[in-house]
């Protein structure tokens, strides 16, 4: 870096200089993260890549630079910090709001005035995103913010964090990809990119788990050939703080070359190592309360923090049987006031182990309970907490995705109730444990020596915190031209529901088809044209469609209409929105447009209304509802 | 480092704080010989606002200036262990009436935080690389402030000896950056719940 202070001025003046980065973010859902790699030091597989520690408030008037910005944000009452106790390095003005660890820190002991998760309400279909509705229990005299204010807040630190360190080199005028889950449906991608637009820049997306695999090649040294071979087929399992995602990537050879290419992705699961903690903590302090000793929210947090520990001992030692937890007294008088109790290995294992990766079978489904009648408005939770079982479920539904896949054909026989993975690789801190690693690997095991295949190997190597945001600076690096890349298009195909035309029968709703509109794996930067059907759409009307996913129907072509389909075939996301503004056009008219579908560069799904005279309308994935506007 | 003053540097200081402490809480006696010494921890409120030594020292002759401490900097690190790792909390109780099992259970939430910070701010390394026990040679014009000569000290170098404790050595020290207006003597804020 020393090289660049020298000559400052080098790029700078230049508005359209070519990067001199390639930037990663993980926007996590627990904790954010920079990486990036110095184009001009990279070549070919080798790219020279280093972490930004980031600047952030730890406690009222103290900056620390960390290699993690925690993903929370505190909105501070107006006399709740003397003046100038808030600043960060870069601001001018007082921040209304504080990210990273103080405002984790501060927000255990006021819940109200704390946003969590924003980015798991990114994603919450139920809600209206851009509107103020976190936290959702504070008081009115708080001003919400919306889950799209919050990840453009984090986006906003990250970007002002590397400004700071490298004034040479202004972030908007990097190459920067931001990770998502693989799980999130176009509209939470859309509103990534809009929270990324609204922090003043344009990067593109990234799924996570593709992002841990390109971390693990760079990582490798071009091993990774050896390590892999045509015909692989690995499984990637990201459990992150808060949510577990999975993807399938197939390698395939082209042209002498090995092509990773993204077959599958699974579900959006809300379960991470969060949910684990709080799962112990609350278990020792059941155990705590059966002997009297009841436990505060400052003491609970405190308490959440020692169970993780003495869970990472725990599951790191396999010797180990005990881990005492200390519950420090909340007033100064440390020695009288403090609980001490202790973690066993049997409650660990109970818990953890066979609680979140129990050694089903590869028929075991996730249980769903049915939802209460009156849910109150909160994120939907996975109900069944085995993340094993959400595996099992994952690899069957997939067990056709590389049938069509050049080189795999005749792979896949009747017999295979699941998709066999060759390979595993694994994300994401929770894995720092090997005992839960070795248990899910030997989970799939079982499952592939019951129907007469190889066992599958684990990927070593992979960095378990850093690797998303590693990998995704690696990507926005090899998207140049500088290294390998993998293939695969959207992992979806995308329906509109139309209702079929019958006569009316009392008492039924008219049975519904879906209008195949965009189909699986298209490539980024290609757009189709629904062929044949044309809708009149009025001017200045709002017209809705029930809108569908699917992450299995590989063979659906646009235009498409199914009559039927499977239970867990496709699932039904938010509406979608078209409204045709006037635009020279008087309101009340009807204009026949025709649906396009176009995959971006940037990584998102966007529909078009087209109109025959080539006026082109996006259709809404984000909908406001009523309802959410407050 | 000036080699001719006596006087400990900061870290060494910070050591030798450090030492006293948990030597005070497992030894009676060493406890009783501090507080004879008159410097116990009743004599030792923190180097608050230290008013500009610079005038206390005569201007004419000093032959070897002093450095001021910087009261912040120590403050700021008080703080870190108070708030990680509760030290002001149980420097202050009064051990005689407690169990060594309650006393061991907060010693556990000190000594985890301690490492944290310590861990988190300083990269401290050991100054001599072999193990204690092992024989050494000090050659001529080794670093005596990194290296302390004890027992039979005569004759010239190169010396030969064993060592005793391998040393250690702040390598980094990276402490949080504090607003300007930051108040540093508030070690721990009250805390009050509504």
């Amino acid at each position: 870096m020393n090289d660049i202070v020298n000559n400052p001025l080098n790029d700078s003046l230049d508005n359209t200089a070519e990067p001199r980065y390639a930037i990663g973010i993980d926007l996590g859902t627990t904790h954010s993260a920079l990486s990036y790699v110095d184009l001009q030091a990279s070549d070919g597989e080798q790219a020279v890549d280093a972490v930004l520690p980031i600047p952030q408030l730890t406690a009222p008037g103290t900056i620390e630079a960390l290699p993690l910005l925690p993903s929370f944000l505190y909105l501070p009452h107006p006399d709740e910090l003397p003046a100038g106790e808030r600043a960060l390095p870069w601001s001018d003005t007082e921040e209304t709001a504080i990210a990273g660890e103080m405002a984790r820190n501060r927000g255990a002991t006021t819940p109200i005035r704390l946003v969590s998760s924003a980015k798991s309400w990114l994603c919450h279909p139920g809600v209206d995103r851009r509107a103020a509705i976190l936290p959702t229990d504070a008081p009115d005299e708080v001003t919400r913010v919306s889950p799209l204010d919050a990840s453009t807040h984090y986006l906003r630190h990250l970007r002002q964090a590397w400004n700071a360190a490298h004034p040479e080199a202004p972030f908007d005028q990097q190459s920067v990809t931001v990770t998502i889950p693989a799980s999130f449906d176009p509209g939470a991608r859309e509103l990534t990119l809009d929270a990324a637009r609204l922090a003043g820049f344009t990067p593109t997306l990234l799924e996570e788990p593709q992002a841990a695999l390109y971390s693990w090649i760079q990582g490798s040294d071009g091993r990774w050939r050896k390590q892999v071979a045509p015909g692989d087929i690995i499984l990637v399992v990201d459990v992150g703080g808060g949510t577990s995602d999975f993807s399938l990537i197939a390698i395939l050879e082209r042209d002498g070359k090995l092509e990773p290419h993204r077959v599958a992705v699974g579900d959006h699961i809300l379960l991470g190592g969060d949910n684990m903690d709080l799962a112990l903590a609350h278990f020792v302090a059941r155990k705590l309360s059966a002997n009297g000793t009841q436990l505060d929210a400052w003491q609970m947090r405190a308490l959440t923090y020692g169970c993780r520990s003495a869970k990472e001992a725990l599951l790191a030692d396999a010797n180990a049987t005990t881990h005492p937890i200390v519950v420090p007294s909340r007033g100064s008088k440390l020695i009288g006031g403090s609980i001490r109790t202790e973690l066993t290995r049997d409650e660990v294992t109970a818990f953890i182990t066979d609680g979140f990766f129990p050694r089903v079978e590869a028929s075991a489904r996730p249980t769903v309970r049915a939802r209460a009648g009156l849910t109150q408005l909160g994120l939907p939770y996975a109900q069944d907490a085995a993340i094993t079982r959400h595996l099992a479920a994952f690899l069957a539904r997939q067990a056709g995705a590389t049938a069509e896949l050049e080189g795999f054909t005749g792979r896949v026989t009747a017999d295979h109730t699941f998709l066999h993975p060759s390979a595993v690789l694994f994300n994401g801190g929770v894995f720092k444990s090997g005992i839960l690693a070795q248990r899910v690997m030997d989970t799939i095991n079982d499952w592939l020596y019951m129907e007469g295949a190889e066992p599958a190997r684990m990927l070593e190597g992979a960095d378990l915190d850093l690797a998303v945001a590693r990998g995704a600076a690696y990507f926005s690096y090899a998207r140049r031209g500088g290294g390998v890349r993998i293939r695969g298009g959207t992992a979806r195909s995308y329906y509109v529901g139309v209702e079929s035309s019958m006569p009316a029968i009392p008492g039924m709703e008219p049975p519904l088809e879906a209008l195949c509109v965009a189909p699986f794996g298209m490539e980024e930067g290609s757009e189709l044209e629904l062929p044949g059907q044309e809708f009149g759409l009025v001017i200045g009307e709002p017209v809705t469609f029930r809108f569908f996913g699917s992450t299995t129907r590989r063979q659906d072509r646009i235009g498409d209409v199914l009559e039927f389909w499977g239970p867990d075939e496709l699932h039904e996301m938010n509406e979608i929105q078209a409204t045709l503004p006037a635009d020279g056009r008087a309101a009340g008219d009807v204009v026949q447009v025709k649906l396009h579908a176009l995959a971006t560069d940037a990584g998102t799904l966007e529909l078009l209304a087209v109109a025959r005279d080539g006026q082109r309308w996006k259709i809404e994935f984000d909908v406001r509802t009523a309802a959410g506007v407050q | 480092m000036t080699q001719q003053t006596n006087l400990p540097g900061f870290f060494s200081r910070l050591s030798i704080a450090f030492g006293a402490l948990f030597k005070s809480l497992g030894d009676a006696e060493f406890a009783a010989r501090v507080r004879d010494d008159g410097v116990g921890p009743t004599a030792a409120p923190a180097p608050v606002p230290a008013p500009a030594p610079a005038p206390v020292v005569k201007p004419a002759p000093a032959p070897t200036p002093l450095r001021a401490p910087t009261p912040d900097s120590a403050l700021q690190l008080l703080s870190l262990f108070q708030r990680e790792a509760r030290l002001i909390d149980f420097a202050h109780e009064n051990l005689t009436s407690y169990s060594d099992a309650d006393i061991g259970a907060a010693a556990r939430v000190v000594h985890e935080g301690c490492a944290r910070v310590l861990r988190e701010h300083f990269t401290i390394e050991p100054v001599r690389s072999e193990l204690e026990g092992a024989r050494i040679t000090l050659n001529e014009g080794f670093d005596a402030a990194s290296v302390r000569l004890t027992g039979n000290v005569v004759g010239t170098a190169p010396f030969n000896g064993t060592l005793s404790h391998r040393g250690w050595r702040a390598a980094s020290v990276t402490l949080p950056q504090l607003a300007e207006r930051h108040d540093a003597r508030v070690l721990a804020p009250a805390e009050v719940e509504l």
